[in-house]
Formats: structure tokens, C-alpha cells, sequence
């Protein structure tokens, strides 16, 4: 197939698939640091153009990445359902657009169709979908997974209680633990983000949370979020594991870079699956992924960094996690350069996740050399929300005093829930209100003093 | 109309937890969303950071201070043009331009091959050079003369990365290299300053082949630790002819050494 047009008395020739989707992505700075993105806004137009006439078959007919060099594009072609794939089999990109946003594409149509979606098909309608698209598009489709609790329902927007310490002190997790809990934060997962990846600390780690959660009864799972090698070895010496966490990338050679293959994350998934932990489900894996990494590990193989993001999904798929979360900004302006980027970035990320059909949270962050604020998150807070995310983080008051960057606090979620009233997941939503956390309309009750269930805790403080 | 006098913020009653996390917890709430004061706190913080980032380091103020103390310097730049290109380009901070490798060229044939590179760069945080560089300097580079060994012009570059002291080191034909750099600023600490050490830096030189000694602030590594640190790593690196992971830095952490029994609250 060739990738020639003329727009405006110019011939473009992008010559490869692969060019043709890095010259129709929106701009942003981690693809012009590859020397991948279009020079003028109307190089960027004519490969949408001619994007958008490309039938979605042609994906399966060339590979982004051959198939002989990378596993990932193996996962893609060989598992690909190719009776989903019928209903939209004869369109175009184009037309695969219209079809998203039109009233043919209900929730059930979409989740019956995603097992037959590329990441590749993903990606291309992506870079011709406008934010109201990615917003629209994703909002119908829904997908729902569990543990000990139910994530992804309808009018649900859950969180990561992420309770970081710059030195893993326990009692430094546990206050800012218990501040997340009594604000309402903590359904989809209690994570951390250890500051040290040994065995030992992990282990700790892992043991506190699963005591925490058996001792006040929280229907929710926790996750330390070490290196899967690392939890792998914390199950083979009798750790609690609810979760096991990796972070994934679209390429093989960039997964290499992170120490992981898909039969590592396989036999991670089994150990975990075989701690039959769950208690209403076995999704049992959490995996975090973020524009610009395969580049950051030089092993984007001329791909894009929106295309390669969406290959990580193909990869999470596999293993049908709990959570998938893109960590948008927290990889430096050199990828995604300021809050426009960032924004675009996110709800593109959940749009193409979602319909893969996975369980797409977002880490809705900054670092401080990114030229971004705290309006920025907010104005993606509320699409995300707005578009049907599933989660989001809960970092005491958006300050993560560990990983050095800005994400979104208890009292954000708080806002959004009651700005679009959306609610806990349904067994967590009982747990709050039990304990007089939450008030039956979902409100924070007025609290002079700590609910009963942590009064004991906190009294022996004085 | 009646006036309704109930407060307009809630506080949070568990204020006691505050002694064992530097996070913002017990903040209240006015409404479900944050109350002024804590809103006002987080945007302090940020501007300090932003700032950290974002203003430039006065140069001609840094080589003053040291010539003064008797130390030469080189002023050079990288190929980054401006501060929007230098964030965007991680690629063009790690190499000189032309008129800065011309200068140093001229620089390296009035002196003999040193043995240790010294370079200050700007990086992400403007205030932790401007606030730790020279105290830093002023320990090192007396134990390095006493050591013997010989030390070049200080490299002060602005737009600087980590790698600037690969091309750098190169063209002085230097056998080992010290960078002093501005680290990524966060909110609770805008002027953190990292030290990254090479042995036999080359253009091309990866992550794996550095040493680095991070988060020296205030309230992080002194300066006394920080050289300590980067000692040792010199005498071990000479002695075994290597740098990077296969390096490990055997100086006790004494930040880390008053550890106390592990409690916790929620548990015990």
C-alpha cells in the first residue's frame, strides 16, 4: 500500500503505516524529541486525511513492528477475534469514527466489538477524534472487573488510596493511610509506591496492608507497587499479595528495559490467581503505563508515543487486570510539554484503553518543570470524570511527598463525586457509611470527633 | 433572612498525625473542597518550585563568588538556545555549542590533561546550585588538590543535563568527571542539588555507568555526607578503574542510622 496524497498543492509521501500514524498525531513534544512529528500543521492535516481513508484491515495486514521482531505485535496479531471484528470490519479509520460516535455503538455493541480493536486500529481513530470524541466515545463503553469490591459501574468513580513515605516508616503510611480512608478514599486499591524495591521492605509493606485491611474490615485489595520479579518472590515466602503490580510498555524491547517479558507477567498472574485472595473476583493484576516510556528506554522502534502507549494495552489485556492506570504527566515535558498535552494525552489514553476493554483509571499529575498548574487538573479531572473513568489517585492534598510530583488529593475526588454525583464503589460506599464516614447522601459528616471504628487507634496517640 | 452561624470549615481531629509524615494530611475542609489556607499553602509551595525551575541562575554572580575564592572557571553553554528548547530537547543539553567547544579547546592546550572534570550545571533547579554549589565546592576541591590530584577550570554550563560532563570530560581528556546539578525540584524541596561521578566519561556514556549522590538540601544529605560520598567513589573508581552500578558506595547512611522500632499506630 502506498501513503501518498496532495493537499494543498503539496505531494505528501509518508511511505510506511507506521510514519503515516507519527505524522496524524497531534502535536507533542516526546515526538518531535524522536524527530517523528509533522513539521507544519498542514503535514499533520494531510496524514489525517489520508488516515482517515485507511480500512481498519490494513492493520492486520502491516505490522507497526514486524512480527518476527517483537512479541507484542505477535500478542496483537495472534489473539486478535476476528468474529468481533466483523461489524466494523469493512470501515474505514474514518468511518470507524462515525461509528463510534454514532447511536449504532451502544455499550454492548462496543464491548462486543473490543476483543476484535487493535491498538493500532485504537490509536489511528484517536489521532482523528477531537477531545468531545475521545469524551463521548469513551463515556459508552463500560467495563467492569473485581476483587473484593466492584470497580467500573455506572455513576462509580473510585480511587487509589496512594499513602507514600519518602522512607516506607509505617507509621508514616498508616497516618496518611487513615487521612485518605476517613475522606472517603481507597476503593479501587490501597497502593504504595515503596521508596526502596528490596524484598524485605516490600514484604513489610505488603504485610501492614493486608493487617490494616483485615483488622478495620475494608472491602478493598492493596497493592505495594515493586517490581513484579520483587512480588513474585514475596509469594514464594508466604506474603499477603492482593494485587501484583508491573509497569508495562508497547514495544518488547521497552518491556526488556523494564526487566519484564509477557511469560514473566503470565507466571506472575498464575502465583497470584493460585493466593485465591479475591473474594467476589480474581482480577489480580494492576498495571501502570504512560506516553513517551518505550521512547524514554530508546525502544519505540519508530512508532509514536500515543501509538506505542496504546500496544501497552494490548499487553494488560492479556492478563485482565483490576486497573490499568496511565501516569499521564509524570514523565517531564520532554514528552508531553505542558497541561494542552497532558489533557489530550489522558483522554486519549482512557479513550483507547477503554475500548480495548480495559478498567482505565488515570493519574492525573505534574511535575513542577512541566508547564502545567493546578487548573490544568482540573480541566482533565473533571473530562476524565466526565468521560467515565473508572479511577483516580487520592494523594494527601495532591502533594506525593515521595515520588516528588503533583497528582489529584482526597478533597479533588470529593469534588467530582459531588459535582457529577458520582458514588464509591457500592461495597465500599457501605463500609463508609457504616463507620459514619460518609453520611447516606454521601456527603463527609461533620466530624468533631473520629469515627468509632478509629477512635482506639488514635486515642493511644494522646 | 436569618444568618447562619455555623462554621464555614471543618477541621479534621486528627491533627496528632501530623508528627509522623511531611505529607499535607488533617488539612479540613470547607465544603468537600479545601479550605483557603490550605489551598494558599499548596500554590507557596508550588511557586517556590516553579520558580526553582524557572528562573534562570545569575552565571556571572556564581563565577564571581568563585574566582574570589581562587577557583578558575569556564563559562560554556550547551546547544540548548533557550530554556523552552533546553525542557523539550533532552539532546541538546548534552552537548556544548561550537563557540563553547572552541573555548575549551582553547582552555585545554594552555593546560596539562587533568585527572578530575569538575562541571556545574544548571539542570532543573536553579536555587540548588545557587545554594549549594560553592559550599560544596569549597570542601571538594581542596581534598581532591590534597590528594594530588589535578582538577581543570571549573565548567559552569548553562542548559546543562547529566550527560554535559561526558562531552566535556571528553575534550579535557579527563579521567574522571564530577557534575554538580539542579535535580528535578519537588514542593517540599525546590532546591534539591545532585552530584553525578563517571569514570572515563565518553559521549554515549549511559545511566549505568554513573554514580549518584541525590537530595542534597537542607533538610536532605549535608554537604559533609555528599562529599564524603563522592570521595570515596573517586579513591574506589581510580583504584578499580570503573564507575556505575558495579560500584556500590560502602559509606554508612547516616541519615538512615537512627532507626527507630517500627510502630505503627493503625496496628499495635
Amino acid at each position: 500500500m502506498t501513503y501518498k496524497t496532495q493537499l494543498d498543492n503539496v505531494i505528501y509521501d509518508f511511505k510506511t503505516l507506521r510514519n503515516l500514524m507519527a505524522k496524524a498525531s497531534p502535536a507533542r513534544s516526546g515526538d518531535y524529541l524522536a524527530g517523528l512529528g509533522a513539521l507544519t500543521n498542514l503535514e499533520r492535516v494531510a496524514a489525517q486525511w489520508l488516515l482517515a481513508d485507511i480500512p481498519l484491515k490494513q492493520f492486520l495486514n502491516e505490522a507497526l513492528i514486524p512480527y518476527e521482531q517483537d512479541e507484542v505485535t505477535r500478542l496483537i496479531i495472534d489473539e486478535h477475534d476476528n468474529a468481533a471484528f466483523a461489524p466494523i470490519a469493512h470501515l474505514t479509520v474514518g468511518d470507524f469514527r462515525n461509528w463510534l460516535l454514532s447511536e449504532q455503538a451502544t455499550t454492548e455493541a462496543l464491548t462486543a466489538v473490543a476483543p476484535g480493536v487493535t491498538p493500532e486500529m485504537a490509536a489511528a481513530v484517536s489521532k482523528i477524534m477531537r477531545i468531545q470524541d475521545l469524551i463521548l466515545a469513551a463515556k459508552k463503553c463500560r467495563v467492569i472487573t473485581r476483587f473484593r469490591n466492584t470497580l467500573g459501574l455506572e455513576k462509580r468513580l473510585s480511587t487509589r488510596l496512594q499513602p507514600n513515605h519518602p522512607t516506607d516508616d509505617p507509621a508514616g503510611v498508616a497516618a496518611s493511610l487513615l487521612d485518605g480512608l476517613l475522606y472517603g478514599s481507597g476503593d479501587a486499591v490501597i497502593g504504595i509506591n515503596p521508596a526502596s524495591d528490596n524484598l524485605e521492605s516490600t514484604r513489610a509493606l505488603i504485610q501492614m496492608l493486608h493487617d490494616i485491611i483485615e483488622r478495620y474490615q475494608i472491602p478493598t485489595q492493596s497493592c505495594v507497587l515493586a517490581h513484579v520479579t520483587t512480588t513474585l518472590k514475596a509469594i514464594e515466602q508466604g506474603a499477603p499479595v492482593d494485587l501484583v503490580f508491573q509497569s508495562i510498555a508497547g514495544t518488547e524491547k521497552a518491556n526488556a528495559s523494564f526487566g519484564i517479558n509477557l511469560n514473566l507477567l503470565q507466571e506472575a498472574r498464575q502465583a497470584a490467581l493460585e493466593l485465591n485472595r479475591g473474594s467476589i473476583g480474581n482480577n489480580c493484576m494492576y498495571f501502570e503505563t504512560g506516553q513517551g516510556s518505550a521512547l524514554s528506554a530508546n525502544a519505540h522502534g519508530g512508532m509514536d508515543q500515543q501509538t506505542c502507549e496504546a500496544r501497552a494495552y494490548a499487553v494488560a489485556r492479556k492478563f485482565k487486570p483490576l486497573l490499568v492506570n496511565t501516569v499521564v504527566g509524570f514523565i517531564g515535558p520532554e514528552y508531553l510539554y505542558d497541561g494542552k498535552q497532558i489533557i489530550r494525552a489522558g483522554l486519549e489514553d482512557h479513550f483507547c484503553g477503554k475500548l480495548l476493554g480495559l478498567p482505565m483509571g488515570c493519574d492525573i499529575c505534574y511535575t513542577n518543570h512541566a508547564e502545567a498548574d493546578q487548573d490544568d487538573m482540573d480541566m482533565l479531572l473533571t473530562q476524565f470524570a466526565v468521560a467515565g473513568g473508572n479511577f483516580i489517585m487520592g494523594v494527601p492534598g495532591a502533594d506525593d511527598v515521595m515520588l516528588n510530583y503533583q497528582s489529584t488529593s482526597f478533597h479533588d475526588a470529593l469534588y467530582i463525586r459531588q459535582l457529577l454525583g458520582l458514588r464509591a464503589a457500592p461495597e465500599f460506599e457501605q463500609w463508609l457509611q457504616k463507620h459514619r464516614i460518609f453520611d447516606e447522601a454521601n456527603h463527609l459528616l461533620p466530624c468533631s470527633e473520629v469515627p468509632d471504628l478509629f477512635k482506639p487507634a488514635l486515642q493511644k496517640l494522646g | 433572612m436569618t444568618t447562619d452561624n455555623s462554621p464555614l470549615t471543618a477541621e479534621d481531629p486528627w491533627h496528632s498525625l501530623k508528627q509522623f509524615t511531611s505529607a499535607r494530611i488533617a488539612l479540613g475542609h470547607a465544603g468537600s473542597s479545601l479550605p483557603t489556607k490550605a489551598n494558599l499553602d499548596f500554590q507557596l509551595a508550588h511557586a517556590l518550585a516553579k520558580d526553582a525551575a524557572n528562573i534562570p541562575l545569575d552565571f556571572g554572580k556564581l563565577e564571581q563568588v568563585l574566582n574570589v575564592q581562587g577557583y578558575k572557571t569556564l563559562s560554556l553553554q550547551t546547544q540548548a538556545e533557550t530554556h523552552q528548547i533546553y525542557l523539550q530537547r533532552p539532546d541538546k543539553g548534552r552537548l556544548l555549542n561550537p563557540a563553547s567547544i572552541e573555548s575549551l579547546q582553547r582552555t585545554v592546550q594552555q593546560i596539562k590533561a587533568p585527572d578530575i572534570a569538575i562541571i556545574v550545571a544548571d539542570g532543573l533547579s536553579s536555587n540548588a546550585i545557587e545554594n549549594h554549589a560553592v559550599p560544596v565546592l569549597s570542601l571538594l576541591i581542596p581534598r581532591l588538590c590534597s590528594k594530588g590530584y589535578l582538577v581543570p577550570p571549573i565548567s559552569l554550563v548553562k542548559y546543562g543535563r547529566v550527560a554535559i560532563g561526558d562531552h566535556i570530560s571528553e575534550l579535557f581528556s579527563a579521567r574522571m568527571c564530577v557534575v554538580l546539578i539542579g535535580e528535578r525540584p519537588g514542593l517540599s524541596s525546590p532546591d534539591s542539588m545532585g552530584i553525578y561521578f563517571t569514570y572515563q566519561a565518553k559521549v554515549g556514556s549511559t545511566d549505568a555507568d554513573r554514580n549518584c549522590i541525590s537530595n542534597i538540601h537542607k533538610n536532605g544529605l549535608s554537604y559533609e555526607q555528599a562529599v564524603e560520598k563522592l570521595i570515596f567513589l573517586i579513591t574506589e573508581a581510580d583504584r578499580l578503574h570503573f564507575s556505575g552500578v558495579r560500584l556500590k558506595d560502602e559509606t554508612a547512611n547516616i541519615s538512615l542510622e537512627h532507626t527507630k522500632k517500627p510502630a505503627n499506630f493503625l496496628l499495635d
